[in-house]
């Protein structure tokens, strides 16, 4: 068990909903050496094992974090999984601290296009900018900042667009389960 | 005479109904209310009752029973953590009292060996007047009642080797009673070895075997069968009654029977004391009275000024508080039921003569006449007092005790009570199965065995200073009691309630009750989502979704039925159709789940 893996946060409040998202999720399960932790299934009253989502995490090499993109942020239940799981001490303030040196990955959708994110734009400014936080998460407990894939428009998304882009999510956690 | 023990109690009740409660309703309190009817029927007044000696003797017990129930009351280490103010100041009060009136009897030309027998039967106060004007005013759990308890206490203590000296002071009967000196020492070491021991360790379980019978008036019987026993006991080896009964009280205060214990002698104590004080009424001679009026109401009134004045200075010393230092010397002011005794045996003794003893007799039974008297025109210059000084109201002293009661502690109560155990509530549980809580004793929680619908075992239980009631009994018939009494008597108390099924739920919102869970709604409801997503593998966050609806539509449906439960052709085509409407919206919900036409969520 002390074999690194790659543990991919999974948090969708109704999967049954999603077009794309499930998908990934279904795809990330079927890669060896790929854990998938379906959080809103696990922890319906989210009653979030702290402890055991820390052993999971610090046995993991890379973190995925995979959800829709809501209010600019992530949904509330992988906020409270950062809240009760990355404690000081352990998350980051610390020289060894545990998730030090391990990669960041942010797989995302938004149900608006791209175009919406610009000046002028239905929300404003470019996309980049919502990812501040989460950037500044990773740099915080010194892990490695891992180019996102975002999907934008995955509400209008066609079937070929979606195959598309879970292949390419398959292609890039393929390569980093190497 | 065959009904002269009925008859006798008639005119003892009568008297009691009549005069307490229009002496309460002037004012006066109930103490002067029962010396009042002791008065009147007494044989200076109706003549209605011949033997006053007997039946003062007879409610002497009424004292007893008082020392056994504030034994109830003080648990062992808080007796212990008192030992200072009981021998330290009882010490002090009865040594400064005695003293000081034994100096104004040398004074006043008396012979020694009589000034010394009056001062130091004089210096001892009456339990009983005191203790019930203490209680009478709230004020026991303030410094001056705690001092005055322990003062009392002592006395109880003291009153022994006084009894005992008095007849060494006068002309031996018989001689060699010191040959019988060790005999009495060894039986007074093992009857009080043997209240002990057998208090902790005999009366417990036999307590729980009456109590597994479930015959409340066995258990009753019990109760009474043990002080007197004990009563008796103490008188065999000389020492007071009321002391020994005290003993026992203090072993038993820690037990989980005590409040059932004190709500079943609760009201023999209240007749009993009662009973005592029209005894004290009735024995004022007025013959000997009348006879030296001046000088009586002379020694009456300088009896009383040294003893306040004494007292007055002690509490000072004792740390009371500023306001009540005259009001505790007045509190302690008379003379007591002890002082009968101490004067009695005198008399046998020959120290002085009987009318010297009926003379005192009389002047420590006016005495205790005059405390209530004395304390309520205080209360009244006070309470003037204060309206001119125009301060606000003093906070009224409250033994502060923040608990919930849990009122049953079977499946159901126990989850709660261990609940709010487990984050620090200071609970008090009412159960009535002796196995349960014997269980539950031994891991420490506070459990105490009765019937839990009794409004006095509530009140014991501190139902006036709890926080909040859960009412977790079996019984649907004795919860709804149990909310009446409550609803009636301690109307500001919030109610919890467990409902055994939905007619009961209705029957505890009849009464006023706003919160209110079925016992077994949340459980089956929890075990329906586990085998959703365990057994079928459903998405558990949807399905917690889903059940916070069901749950939500359900519960206002019972609402919704409620205005119709009585009627019950109506009931039952009203929840028909609730039930339908549920069906429906359980449907409208898994349509809207399951038609998976919407992605709003990608």
């Amino acid at each position: 068990m002390s074999q690194e893996h790659i543990l991919v946060l999974y948090a969708h409040p109704a999967p049954l909903r999603s077009p794309v998202n499930r998908r990934l999720a279904d795809a990330a399960r079927a890669i060896p050496g790929v854990i998938v932790q379906d959080l809103y299934n696990t922890y319906p009253d989210f009653d979030i094992d702290a402890a055991h989502e820390r052993e999971l995490a610090e046995r993991a090499s890379l973190l995925v974090f995979l959800h829709p993109i809501r209010w600019y942020g992530m949904p509330s239940m992988l906020k409270e999984w950062m809240d009760v799981v990355m404690v000081p001490g352990w998350a980051y303030g610390k020289p060894d601290s545990a998730l030090r040196g391990k990669g960041y990955w942010l797989v995302a959708t938004t149900g608006s296009a791209e175009d919406a994110y610009q000046p002028g734009g239905l929300h404003g400014r470019p996309f980049a900018d919502f990812l501040a936080p989460f950037e500044q998460t990773a740099a915080l407990c010194g892990m490695n900042w891992i180019e996102p894939l975002v999907m934008h428009g995955a509400a209008k998304a066609g079937e070929a667009a979606i195959e598309a882009h879970v292949a390419e999510f398959t292609r890039r956690l393929r390569g980093y389960a190497e | 005479m065959e009904h002269s023990l009925l008859t006798n109690a008639l005119v003892y009740l009568a008297a009691a109904v009549v005069a307490v409660p229009l002496s309460k309703r002037l004012g006066m309190g109930t103490v002067l209310g029962y010396l009042a009817a002791g008065i009147l029927i007494g044989p200076y007044g109706l003549k209605l009752i011949a033997n006053v000696e007997d039946a003062l003797h007879f409610a002497e017990f009424g004292v007893v029973l008082l020392l056994f129930l504030i034994g109830l009351e003080l648990e062992p280490d808080r007796l212990w953590a008192l030992r200072r103010p009981i021998f330290g100041w009882g010490g002090a009060q009865v040594a400064g009292v005695a003293l000081a009136l034994f100096g104004a009897a040398l004074l006043a030309g008396v012979g020694w060996k009589l000034a010394l027998i009056a001062g130091l039967g004089l210096s001892l106060s009456s339990t009983a007047i005191a203790l019930a004007s203490l209680e009478e005013r709230n004020l026991m759990p303030t410094p001056a009642g705690q001092a005055g308890f322990a003062i009392l206490l002592f006395q109880d203590i003291a009153a022994i080797p006084m009894i005992a000296i008095v007849p060494l002071l006068g002309i031996p009967d018989d001689a060699g009673s010191s040959g019988n000196f060790w005999l009495a020492t060894a039986k007074v070491v093992g009857v009080l070895a043997g209240i002990i021991v057998g208090g902790r360790y005999l009366v417990r379980p036999l307590l729980q075997v009456i109590a597994r019978t479930d015959t409340r008036e066995i258990f009753t019987a019990f109760a009474l069968l043990l002080v007197i026993a004990i009563g008796l006991l103490m008188q065999w080896i000389e020492m007071s009654m009321a002391l020994g009964a005290f003993m026992a009280g203090v072993l038993l205060a820690d037990s989980e029977y005590r409040h059932a214990l004190e709500t079943d002698l609760e009201p023999f104590k209240g007749l009993l004391l009662g009973l005592f004080f029209i005894a004290v009424g009735m024995s004022v001679d007025f013959a000997v009275f009348l006879a030296h009026p001046w000088r009586i109401l002379g020694l009456v009134a300088g009896f009383l000024l040294i003893k306040t004045a004494v007292l007055y200075g002690l509490s000072r010393v004792f740390g009371i508080a500023r306001g009540q230092h005259l009001q505790f010397a007045l509190l302690l002011s008379q003379g007591g039921e002890f002082a009968f005794v101490v004067f009695g045996a005198a008399a046998t003794a020959k120290v002085f003569t009987e009318d010297t003893a009926s003379m005192l007799v009389v002047v420590v039974a006016l005495s205790m006449v005059v405390t209530p008297l004395v304390l309520m025109a205080y209360d009244r210059i006070m309470a003037r007092q204060a309206c001119e000084e125009n301060k606000p109201e003093a906070d009224a002293i409250e033994p502060n005790e923040d608990h919930v009661i849990v009122a049953g502690f079977g499946r159901f109560g126990q989850i709660v009570g261990r609940f709010l155990n487990a984050n620090g509530i200071k609970l008090t549980v009412l159960d009535h199965d002796p196995d349960q809580i014997e269980v539950l004793r031994r891991f420490g929680f506070k459990v105490f065995y009765g019937d839990a619908t009794r409004p006095d075992l509530l009140r014991a239980a501190g139902a006036a200073r709890a926080r909040a009631l859960v009412v977790a009994i079996d019984d649907i018939e004795d919860s709804l009691d149990l909310v009446e009494t409550v609803r009636r008597d301690w109307p500001e108390l919030q109610i919890f309630a467990r409902a055994r099924n939905v007619t009961h739920y209705y029957q505890l919102m009849d009464r006023g009750v706003t919160m209110i869970e079925r016992e077994t709604f949340e459980s089956a409801l929890q075990l329906g989502r586990t085998v959703l997503t365990a057994g079928l593998g459903q998405n558990a966050y949807r399905i917690r979704q889903a059940a916070l609806k069901f749950r939500k539509l359900n519960i206002a449906n019972v609402h919704a039925v409620y205005p119709y439960y009585k009627d019950r052709e109506q009931y039952v085509s009203m929840a028909k159709q609730a039930r339908e409407e549920l069906e429906e919206m359980i449907a409208r919900d898994r349509r809207a789940q399951e038609g998976e036409t919407r992605h709003d969520w990608d």
